[in-house]
């Protein structure tokens, strides 16, 4: 049951071979069993799934459903949900619950899904490693020492083992490409734009998007046709309507140009990842597609470009946690200074502190414009080399991460290591433009994903050439073997 | 030395929109705590602000009334502090561009000339933005022992800040330009203008320089300032105190301070070196406001007639003097209450000018009432002088009609049947009571002819006690003079 696809588990459900509950008390047992090493859920929302599912059964049966109705699905525990906490990785809300849903949960439900529970994650989103996060560092399924990649570490981690069929994530500079990477998963990070941001607590604004993580292309088209469109309660929600993306996904890719940024394959990048890439567009070239060389010249800046402007909002962002209203809040305050720094202090992590920090240095008076302005400049630079290759080719195809999942551990005291994970990741968020991680191999017996990039609103491109890719390839169906089961049809570890 | 002061207001003035700048919650006064804050206003996690597009047509009214440049984009930023009202830890504001762009206002004050009587003067004072904003709540310090209670009711709520250039030179003027700005938000019905609930604020930046200097001085920020009267205190106590410091060879320090109405004195609440950093940056969660001709123009069509096109209108319709006119426009209820008192009237347009600024307003000053909570309304007003006019009343009755009429006791025509008020005017009746006070008095009127031309007030006084005060005086006097000569 857990090797099914979305769309074999809804035929599943519409012909009555299962029911939602028995699904979701499969993968609630799942989750039970494998969790414990995973550390992948905060929160599992048993009850609350139990009883979603009976009513998606009473959909089914009273012929009211959709394609996704009685699906079990895992929320990033960024995204809040009414009634259910809310954490985003810290003690600060550790015990915060909202009154509302998020938007692209509200979306979802609406279609009848079972949320399983909320999945762990870095800090407020701030790391590339799960390893931030206040209820303990999530374990990549594929090797118990290695880090799942973050911030949506859990999400990816959840859908590689099998524990949901699918999950939400959000992606800041990475944050769900790198874990799909990492974890050996399909990760969707939409336009800027695409899906409301309305409920989904803020990093950072200008470059938050929320998305998918998926078992293939296939299934994250379905969870982001239901995830997106404009909301009146998001100013930057783009009012451009939605296509059907499973309408182009078997669509041919022969004479697709896709764009090799010449600057991502250079330096920096693991061997062993470029042999994964490259092989990976000698299969897209099997396809059809035609390979062209282009350049982003402004590459060198993105990182930094990137961390001023992150950092600088997530200063401002995390401001209304200040002990005051909800969160965590220090033990007899001596007065509102003594409230305000020890709660904080308490509440938040190393890296987020380190953040808030840094960010509040490059917006202070006199440090402005050489940082924060001079950022944006730069951001304006790094969106024109995009829009100049887009006047060129159809899709860019790169890597994802530099690296394989890394060792736990391993660079938790170097932070600048660490911010590197997301350079070929962040350049997008600074773009607003769409990109995916789609399994492409492995190196060493750790997954590595190939990124493909859109311009603005042409997610149905990248579902399109992923599928394609996905047809022609089973890197997707790998399972690292103690998650695997008992199926007959199933892939074991590649080596 | 000969000093020269130099004054900048801000003015804060509440949006009079139903609902808060960037949430759906009710921007009511008065609620109970925290009932009018929804989860944007109280920053809770994920949230996002949404713009109120009436905040923005209310801002635009306010930049064309004051000849200023609406800016086709203007960009909302944050600006950054703690505190817990505050409950984003940041203020959206509009720091870099703002949505009204340089303009100016006539204003027009009394100043003691040089003779007995004052002068009135005028000058322009130009505007140098005006900025959408959202209002921070409240921090309630009373009635929470050794702790401060937040009420966040007011949070959200949409503020144009009015920053005004360093145009004025005493405290006398800066008031008339608060008054101004006040009575034209109430035309433009942008604002309430209630001060007592603070929907219209003002801080007072104030420095000193020897007359003639161009270089301005060390400025001083005056707080709390919500009166007009402690707007015009405040302003010369801080002269009194920069001039003080100067000329005992101290400096002025650049710095907030507090107004004191109690003491009437200013007190300093923090320095430059304490200043916050507020790391403004333009708020990712907004887009630029853009605003194009055509949402401008259709602003500029509902816009009312202005407070200074009503004065002029006023001084040629009515004949008014420029005071009597400034006066009756200086708020736009006013001025509707004295158009419609003059066509109650007839056409009684310096009569109903008159009783508006006297009678009328000297009872409404006594009880503490404003013109829209007269209990005399301008139909009443104006059946008032239209009898005095028309020689119904004398000026002593009608004083008797209107006191009735302030009483509840009906319109002046009810009054003066019901009371029998009406002023005797028929030569007849008069003449009756004349020869009646001759026949009486004929030592008198001995003494009269003879040339004691004093007694003739004593005639008077016998018939006008006779019509027990009814009489036309005018006409009892001239009857009377042709009667005892005859």
């Amino acid at each position: 049951m857990h090797h099914k696809s979305l769309t074999e588990l809804s035929a599943a459900l519409q012909g009555r071979k299962i029911s939602s509950e028995e699904l979701t008390r499969f993968f609630l047992d799942r989750i039970g069993r494998l969790d414990t090493t995973l550390n992948s859920f905060i929160t599992v929302t048993e009850e609350l799934a139990l009883e979603q599912a009976r009513s998606a059964d009473k959909r089914i049966a009273a012929g009211d459903a959709g394609v996704l109705t009685g699906i079990p699905v895992a929320h990033k525990d960024i995204f809040c949900t009414q009634g259910v906490r809310t954490t985003c990785g810290s003690r600060m809300l550790e015990n915060f619950s909202a009154p509302y849903d998020a938007t692209a949960i509200a979306r979802i439900a609406s279609s009848g899904t079972v949320m399983l529970g909320k999945t762990n994650m870095d800090e407020f989103a701030m790391g590339s490693s799960n390893e931030t996060s206040y209820f303990g560092p999530v374990k990549n399924p594929w090797d118990g020492e290695r880090v799942p990649g973050g911030s949506s570490g859990g999400s990816a981690a959840a859908v590689a083992a099998r524990l949901a069929p699918i999950a939400t994530g959000t992606d800041t500079g990475g944050s769900i490409r790198q874990p799909a990477s990492f974890c050996n998963v399909t990760g969707i990070k939409p336009t800027y734009g695409r899906v409301s941001r309305y409920g989904m607590i803020a990093y950072a604004s200008s470059l938050d998007q929320g998305g998918v993580i998926a078992r293939n292309a296939e299934d994250a088209a379905l969870l982001l046709g239901a995830m997106a469109g404009v909301d009146p309660r998001d100013s930057t929600s783009v009012d451009l309507p939605v296509p059907d993306y499973m309408t182009t996904l078997s669509e041919s890719l022969r004479g697709v140009k896709v764009g090799l940024p010449r600057e991502w394959y250079g330096d920096g990048l693991d061997s062993g990842v470029r042999a994964v890439v490259e092989a990976a567009l000698t299969s897209l070239a099997g396809l059809g597609v035609e390979l062209v060389d282009i350049n982003l010249p402004h590459s060198p800046y993105c990182i930094p470009c990137y961390y001023v402007i992150a950092m600088s909002e997530a200063s401002s962002n995390l401001s209304r946690y200040d002990g005051v209203r909800f969160g965590h809040r220090c033990e007899n305050p001596r007065d509102l200074l003594d409230l305000y720094i020890r709660s904080r202090a308490e509440g938040f992590g190393t890296e987020v502190k380190r953040r808030i920090m840094t960010g509040t240095f490059s917006l202070s008076a006199g440090y402005y414009d050489a940082y924060y302005l001079k950022a944006l400049k730069v951001r304006r630079l790094i969106a024109e080399d995009f829009r100049r290759a887009f006047e060129k080719v159809d899709i860019l195809a790169g890597p994802v991460a530099p690296t394989p999942a890394f060792a736990l551990g391993e660079h938790m005291d170097d932070p600048v290591t660490m911010y590197l994970q997301d350079i070929y990741t962040l350049p997008l968020n600074l773009a607003g433009l769409p990109g995916m991680s789609v399994p492409a191999g492995f190196d060493r017996g750790l997954p590595v994903g190939l990124q493909l990039i859109a311009n603005h609103w042409e997610e149905a491109r990248l579902f399109n050439m992923a599928h394609r890719y996905q047809q022609e390839t089973d890197w997707h169906h790998f399972v690292p073997s103690r998650f695997a089961g008992q199926s007959e049809t199933e892939q074991n570890d590649p080596d | 030395m000969n000093w020269e002061s130099v004054i900048g207001l801000e003015i804060h003035a509440q949006l009079a929109t139903n609902s808060k700048i960037f949430s759906g919650a009710s921007t009511r006064y008065g609620g109970e705590p925290n009932t009018q804050a929804c989860a944007v206003d109280l920053g809770l996690p994920g949230v996002l602000p949404v713009l109120n597009r009436e905040a923005v047509s209310m801002a635009v009214k306010f930049g064309l009334a004051t000849a200023s440049t609406i800016a086709s984009r203007s960009v909302f930023a944050r600006k950054n502090y703690f505190y817990p009202d505050l409950p984003k830890g940041y203020q959206i504001s509009q720091y870099e561009l703002p949505i009204v762009q340089g303009g100016h206002l006539d204003i027009q004050w009394e100043e003691a000339g040089s003779g007995s009587e004052s002068e009135t003067k005028s000058k322009r004072v130009g505007i140098t933005r005006a900025h959408l904003e959202e209002d921070a709540g409240k921090s309630l310090h009373e009635d929470f022992q050794g702790m401060t209670g937040v009420d966040l009711n007011r949070a959200g709520t949409p503020l144009i800040e009015i920053v005004s250039e360093p145009d004025m030179r005493s405290a006398r003027e800066a008031v008339a330009y608060m008054r101004k700005i006040h009575a034209l938000v109430r035309y433009l019905e942008i604002c309430d203008g209630n001060m007592q609930e603070g929907s219209f604020r003002c801080d007072a930046n104030i420095s000193i320089r020897p007359k003639g200097d161009e270089k301005l001085g060390t400025r001083t920020e005056l707080k709390n300032l919500n009166s007009f009267r402690f707007v015009e205190r405040a302003i010369e106590y801080e002269i009194e105190r920069q001039i003080d410091v100067l000329e005992t060879g101290g400096k002025v320090i650049q710095e907030t301070r507090l107004y004191d109405p109690d003491n009437n004195e200013t007190r300093p609440m923090r320095s430059k070196e304490e200043a916050n950093d507020y790391r403004y940056f333009p708020d990712p969660d907004l887009l630029p406001v853009v605003v194009d001709a055509d949402f401008v123009e259709n602003i500029r069509d509902t816009l009312p007639e202005l407070p200074d096109a009503k004065k002029s209108r006023f001084e040629s319709e009515y004949g008014l003097s420029p005071i009597d006119a400034g006066l009756l426009t200086s708020g736009r209820e006013l001025a509707e209450f004295y158009e419609k008192t003059v066509t109650a009237s007839g056409g009684q347009a310096k009569l109903s000018a008159n009783w508006i600024m006297v009678e009328l307003a000297g009872a409404l000053n006594k009880v503490g009432m404003d013109i829209t909570e007269s209990p005399v309304d301008a139909g009443m007003l104006g059946g008032l002088t239209r009898r005095i006019a028309d020689g119904t009343l004398s000026g002593k009755l009608a004083k008797q009609v209107f006191d009735a009429m302030w009483k509840g006791e009906g319109h002046a025509d009810d009054i003066i049947d019901a009371k029998g008020l009406r002023q005797v005017t028929d030569t007849g009746e008069i003449d009756g009571l004349i020869d009646e006070a001759i026949a009486n008095n004929p030592a008198q009127v001995a003494q009269y002819r003879a040339g004691k031309d004093k007694l003739l007030g004593f005639f008077v006084g016998l018939i006008m006690k006779a019509s027990k005060g009814k009489a036309n005086p005018g006409k009892v006097n001239e009857r009377l003079r042709t009667k005892l000569s005859e």
